[in-house]
C-alpha cells in the first residue's frame, strides 16, 4: 500500500506492505539507519522514535499505522554542524560510549524535555527506563539530560 | 618453533615529553557521529545484491548428527545455498592449542544452540523460514548440563580425548602453604558459587561476507579481534590471507563477548563465496544468549589464614569451572581464576587448583574481568570474615597486607606503579566510612573491597616475536594527521585516546586528527580490544609514531629559527623557542618545513612488552607491563521483609596511572561498577537440565534499567606509571572487580548474613535471614 507520512519534518511517501515494521521501513526504503535494532522484541528501546511526538518502539509498530503521521528519528534531532543541546551534552558529559543505544536514548530524552522542561532526577530516570544501556551505568546519561534541560532553559530565557 | 627461540622485539624507547596540554583535559570525544545516527555499525551496511544468512541450531544439548537433508529448503523460492559442517571441516579456536569448534558442527552438536547448518536467501524472512525447512536427523546422546554431572559422569565424554570432561587443569603453589596455615591464628573457609552471566551488548553479533571477481574475500564483522579473525578465516576457509580483508566497523558494545571468531563470520564468508553475492548474518537476541562466551560459573572452595595482628598467612583454593561446550579462552580462564589474586593485598603462601570442565551448555569465555571477578568475590569476602574475627577494620586489614610499588608479587608478577593506598584512602573518606560504619540504622550497611588488574598481557595468544600493537601515521601538508590503528573501537573510546595522544604530541587540535581503525588492509596489526591492553599498548605505539614525526618537525623548526632542537617547545598550535615564545612557527607550517627538509612525513610506531612473568609453567599468564588498582565502598539497604537488596551508592576509586581523557576513564569506572552491581543483584545466566536457557531475552535476563542502578561516584587516582603512555594504565575492566564483594560485605554489615552464592536475590537473602534467626533463637523457629 501507499503510505504518506512526515519524516523529520519533511513529507515522504513509500510503497510498502502494511505489516512491515516501522523499524525496517526506516532502515531500508527510507534510508535512515540511525534507528537501531537491539532485540526486535520491544525490550531494549534502541529503536525508539517519536510518533506524533510520543516515543514508541519502532520494532513493534507496523508501517501501515503510520499513514498521515509524523515520525522523528535521531537524524531529525540535529546534525554535525548544529548538534542539539541533548546531543552536545551526551558527548561532553560522557552520555554515549558505544553509541548503539544512544539514538533511542536521545529520542526518549527529547520526548521528556518537550513535556517537562525542568525534570528532576527521578523523572529523568523514569523517562529513560525503557531504554537499556549496557555501557554507562546510566549516571552520565541522566547527567547529560539534566544538563541539556539547563541549556534549553537558558536558551529559552535569552 | 623458530619463533619461540627467536628473541622478540622489546618495547621501543619512548621519550617523556611535556606534550602540548591536551592530555588530561576534558576534551570533546570523537563522538558526534554516534549522537547523530551517522556512525555505521555492521548492521547499518547494506550492499547491492546483498543476501541474508541464517543459522540452524541444534535443539538438543548433545547429539550425533546422523543426516542432514536440505532439499526442502533448497526448493523454497529465494533460497540461494545451504551449507553444513562438511563444507568447512576445519577446527578453529581462539587459543591455538585448543581448537575444538567447527563453524558448523561436523559430527556432534554439543549444546542447545550449536550451529549445524546455514542458509543464504534473498531476504531475511526467507532465510529464517528456509532454515526451519532443513531436516536434521539426530541421535540424542547423554548430556551433562551441570557441573556435577560433568565431574561425576565422565562417561558423557565431551572431552576431546573422549575420556573425561576436563578442559584444563591448573595447579600451582607458592610458599610453604601448610606451614603458614599451621602458624595462623585464624582461618576462614567458605564455599562460593557464581552462576554465570552474559555480556548482553545492545548490538548483537553481525557479519557480512563479500567475495569479488578478483577473488578477494571481505568480511565486515562486529568483532573485537579483526586480526585473529583474519588468521582464522584463512585457516578454516583455506584461503590465503593475502585474499582476505577483515573490516571491523564501530562495535555497539562487546565486553569480551566478541573477542573470538563465531559461526556467523565463517558462514557469511563461505556463503558469499558460494553464491557470488554479499551475505549478511545478524544474530537475534535469543541467539546472542546461546552464542554466549559469558562469565564462567565457578564453584570456589577458599581457605584464608591470618595472624591475630592482621597479617595474611596463606590462601588455598579449589575451583571448579563450568566451561560450557567448547574451549574458547578456557585455558587462560583456568589460570586467571588463580593467578590474578595476588594483588593488591595478599598472603605469604598460595596454593590453587582450578579445573575447567566441559558441559553441554553454551560455551563460556571472557567477560570484562576475565576469570578473575569470581575469585575476587570469594577472596574479598574472606578478608571481611577475617577482619571481623580478629576485630580489625577491613580497611586496616587490607592496608597491612598490600604489595608495594616496584615490587614482585608472590607468583612472580612485576609491579611498577601502585596507587592502591590512595584508592583505599579516597573511598574511605568519600563514603565517610569511619563516621558512618556501624552507626547506620538496621538494614543499611557499608562494605569495602579492592582489586588489581592487568593492562594487557605479554602472553599474545599465539607465540611470536612481533609487536603486539602498532600505529601508522600519515601526515598531510594541510596539517591533517591520519592515525591508522589496528585497535577496535568498541565504545571504550580508543579512537579518542589515540587522537588525544597524537594531537598532544604534535601540537595539533583534535579537529585535525582522523582515526582509521580495525581494517586489516589499511591498519597495522594489533592484537585486539581485550585484556585491557588498548590504552597501554596501542597508546604507546601511537606515542612512538608521533614522536618520530615530532622530532622531524622540531628539527626543521630549529633550523628555520637558528636554534638547537633542544631549545624548541611544542605548544598547542605552534612550535616556539622555549626561552622566547615570541619566536614561533605555526604547527601547520612546521609540518611543511619538515616535509621540505626530510621528504614525505609519516611514521610507524609499535609496542611490545618487556619479558615478564614468573619462571614456571603458566608464569606468563597474568604477567602485565602494568597493573591498575581499584577500591570500592558499596552502600546497601536490605529490606528484611522482602529480601530485596537495594544498592544505594558505590564509591569507586581507580588508579588508571594517568587519565588521558578523564571523562572516558570515569565512564569506564562507572560502567564497570554498574556491571558488577548488576551481576551481584540481578543477572543469572541459567541453563536448565534440558540445556535450554531459562530466559534468553532482555525481559527475563534482567540487565538493569535506569531505575535499578546505584549512584556511582568515580574517584580518579593517578600513579603515573613509568612505562605507560603519559603514565596511563587500564580502566576498562579493573573497576568491575570489587563491586560484587563490596556489595556482599555491605549486606553483611546491614543485616548480618553472608550470602556466598550469586546473585543476591530476594529469595536467597530471605533464606539467609531465616537461617540466621533459627541459629540465634532456635525456640522461635519451632513456634513459627
Amino acid at each position: 500500500m501507499k503510505i504518506s507520512l512526515t519524516l523529520n519534518g519533511a513529507p515522504r511517501e513509500l510503497d510498502s506492505a502494511p505489516l512491515v515494521r516501522l523499524l525496517d521501513a526506516l532502515r531500508g526504503p527510507l534510508g535512515l539507519t540511525g534507528t537501531k535494532e537491539g532485540c526486535g522484541e520491544g525490550e531494549c528501546g534502541s529503536c525508539t522514535v517519536l510518533l506524533d511526538g510520543d516515543p514508541v518502539n519502532a520494532c513493534l509498530v507496523p508501517i501501515g499505522q503510520c499513514e498521515g503521521r509524523a515520525i522523528t528519528t535521531v537524524e531529525g534531532l540535529g546534525e554535525m554542524a548544529h548538534l542539539s543541546p541533548l546531543q552536545r551534552c551526551f558527548i561532553d558529559e560522557g552520555g554515549a560510549q558505544c553509541g548503539i543505544c544512544t539514538p533511542g536514548m536521545l529520542i526518549s530524552a527529547e520526548a521528556l524535555l518537550r513535556r517537562v522542561p525542568d525534570p528532576d532526577e527521578p523523572t529523568i530516570r523514569e523517562a529513560l527506563a525503557g531504554n537499556l544501556c549496557r555501557c554507562t551505568g546510566y549516571q552520565r546519561i541522566v547527567e547529560s539530560v539534566r544538563r541539556a534541560a539547563e541549556l534549553l532553559r537558558e536558551g529559552a530565557a535569552r | 618453533m623458530a619463533d619461540e627461540v627467536m628473541k622478540r622485539v622489546g618495547p621501543p624507547v619512548i621519550e617523556k615529553t611535556p606534550g602540548s596540554g591536551l592530555v588530561g583535559r576534558r576534551t570533546r570525544a570523537l563522538l558526534a557521529p554516534r549522537v547523530t545516527g551517522q556512525v555505521r555499525y555492521t548492521d547499518d551496511i547494506h550492499l547491492p545484491r546483498m543476501a541474508w544468512g541464517r543459522l540452524l541450531r541444534c535443539p538438543h544439548p548433545h547429539a550425533r548428527i546422523v543426516r542432514i537433508d536440505a532439499s526442502r529448503a533448497l526448493a523454497r523460492k529465494g533460497v540461494l545455498a545451504v551449507i553444513t559442517g562438511k563444507d568447512m571441516p576445519e577446527r578453529f579456536g581462539i587459543i591455538p592449542w585448543t581448537p575444538d569448534e567447527y563453524p558448523l558442527a561436523l559430527e556432534r552438536a554439543r549444546f542447545v544452540g550449536d550451529a549445524v547448518a546455514a542458509v543464504a536467501a534473498t531476504d531475511e524472512r526467507i532465510a529464517h523460514e528456509a532454515a526451519e525447512l532443513i531436516d536434521v536427523e539426530y541421535e540424542i546422546l547423554p548430556a551433562a548440563t551441570d557441573l556435577d554431572t560433568a565431574i561425576d559422569a565422565p562417561s558423557v565424554g565431551l572431552g576431546r580425548s573422549g575420556k573425561d570432561n576436563v578442559s584444563k587443569e591448573v595447579e600451582l603453589e607458592f610458599g610453604d602453604v601448610d606451614a603458614l596455615f599451621a602458624a595462623s591464628d585464624v582461618i576462614v573457609e567458605g564455599n562460593y558459587y557464581y552462576e554465570g552471566s552474559a555480556h548482553a551488548p545492545i548490538e548483537t553479533h553481525c557479519a557480512i561476507g563479500q567475495y569479488d571477481k578478483n577473488g578477494l574475500l571481505t568480511v565486515w564483522s562486529a568483532t573485537q579481534v579483526p586480526h585473529y579473525l583474519h588468521r582464522e578465516l584463512s585457516r578454516v576457509l583455506r584461503v590465503s590471507p593475502t585474499r582476505i580483508r577483515v573490516i571491523q566497523p564501530p562495535v555497539g558494545g562487546a565486553f569480551g563477548g566478541k573477542s573470538e571468531p563465531f559461526s556467523l563470520e565463517f558462514c557469511a564468508a563461505k556463503l558469499a563465496m558460494l553464491t557470488g553475492r554479499p551475505v549478511k548474518f545478524l544474530y537475534t537476541r535469543e541467539e546472542e544468549f546461546y552464542a554466549h562466551r559469558g562469565r564462567h560459573p565457578m564453584r570456589m572452595a577458599m581457605k584464608v589464614g591470618a595472624t591475630r595482628d592482621g597479617k595474611l598467612t596463606a590462601v588455598d583454593t579449589r575451583t571448579h569451572i563450568d566451561g560450557g561446550a567448547y574451549s574458547s579462552f578456557g585455558l587462560v580462564t583456568a589460570y586467571y581464576s588463580g593467578q590474578l589474586l595476588t594483588l593488591p593485598a595478599f598472603a605469604q603462601g598460595y596454593r590453587f587448583k582450578s579445573t575447567r570442565y566441559f558441559t553441554n551448555k553454551p560455551p563460556c569465555g571472557p567477560k570484562r574481568g576475565h576469570g578473575s571477578v569470581q575469585p575476587r568475590f570469594a577472596f574479598e569476602v574472606s578478608l571481611d570474615k577475617i577482619a571481623e574475627k580478629i576485630g580489625m577494620d577491613p580497611f586496616e586489614l587490607r592496608r597491612r597486607n598490600l604489595v608495594e610499588a616496584n615490587a614482585q608479587t608472590l607468583n612472580g608478577m612485576r609491579v611498577t606503579s601502585n596507587g592502591i593506598t590512595e584508592c583505599l584512602d579516597k573511598v574511605e573518606s568519600a563514603s565517610q566510612w569511619k563516621e558512618r560504619r556501624g552507626k547506620l540504622p538496621v538494614g543499611r550497611g557499608l562494605g569495602v573491597a579492592a582489586s588489581a588488574y592487568i593492562s594487557g598481557t605479554n602472553y599474545s595468544i599465539y607465540p611470536n616475536a612481533m609487536p603486539q600493537s602498532a600505529v601508522q601515521l600519515k601526515v598531510d601538508r594541510s596539517g591533517v594527521v591520519t592515525i591508522f590503528s589496528g585497535q577496535s573501537e568498541i565504545g571504550q573510546g580508543c579512537d579518542t585516546l589515540l587522537a588525544v595522544l597524537v594531537a598532544d604530541e604534535l601540537g595539533l587540535d583534535l579537529g585535525a586528527i582522523r582515526v582509521i581503525s580495525g581494517d586489516t588492509d589499511l591498519t597495522p596489526v594489533d592484537m585486539g580490544a581485550y585484556s585491557s591492553r588498548g590504552t597501554f599498548m596501542n597508546g604507546n605505539a601511537a606515542l612512538h609514531a608521533a614522536q618520530q614525526v615530532r622530532t622531524k618537525m622540531v628539527d626543521a623548526v630549529a633550523e628555520k629559527l637558528g636554534v638547537t632542537p633542544g631549545e624548541i617547545l611544542v605548544t598547542r598550535g605552534a612550535l616556539c623557542v622555549a626561552a622566547d615564545p615570541s619566536r614561533s612557527v605555526p604547527v601547520t607550517r612546521a609540518i611543511e618545513l619538515a616535509e621540505g627538509k626530510f621528504g614525505t612525513l609519516g611514521a610507524v610506531g609499535y609496542y611490545n612488552t618487556p619479558e615478564l612473568g614468573g619462571d614456571y609453567r603458566g608464569g606468563t599468564i597474568g604477567a602485565s607491563p602494568a597493573y591498575s588498582f581499584t577500591a570500592h565502598v558499596a552502600e546497601v539497604s536490605v529490606d528484611t521483609e522482602t529480601g530485596r537488596v537495594d544498592v544505594k551508592r558505590i564509591w569507586v576509586a581507580h588508579d588508571c596511572g594517568k587519565a588521558i581523557c578523564p571523562t572516558i576513564v570515569e565512564g569506564q569506572m562507572e560502567g564497570s561498577a554498574y556491571m558488577g552491581a548488576a551481576e551481584a543483584i540481578f543477572e543469572e545466566h541459567v541453563i536448565g537440565k534440558d540445556g535450554l536457557h531459562l530466559g534468553p531475552n532482555l525481559l527475563d535476563y534482567k540487565i538493569p534499567t535506569s531505575l535499578d542502578v546505584p549512584e556511582l561516584i568515580a574517584l580518579l587516582v593517578e600513579s603515573n606509571d613509568p612505562e605507560g603512555p603519559r603514565g596511563a594504565k587500564e580502566a576498562g575492566e579493573g573497576p568491575l572487580h570489587p563491586s560484587i564483594p563490596a556489595i556482599a560485605n555491605a549486606i553483611y554489615d546491614a543485616v548480618g548474613v553472608r550470602i556466598d552464592r550469586l546473585p543476591f536475590s530476594p529469595a536467597r537473602v530471605l533464606a539467609a535471614l531465616r537461617d540466621k534467626r533459627a541459629r540465634e533463637r532456635p525456640g522461635e523457629q519451632a513456634a513459627e
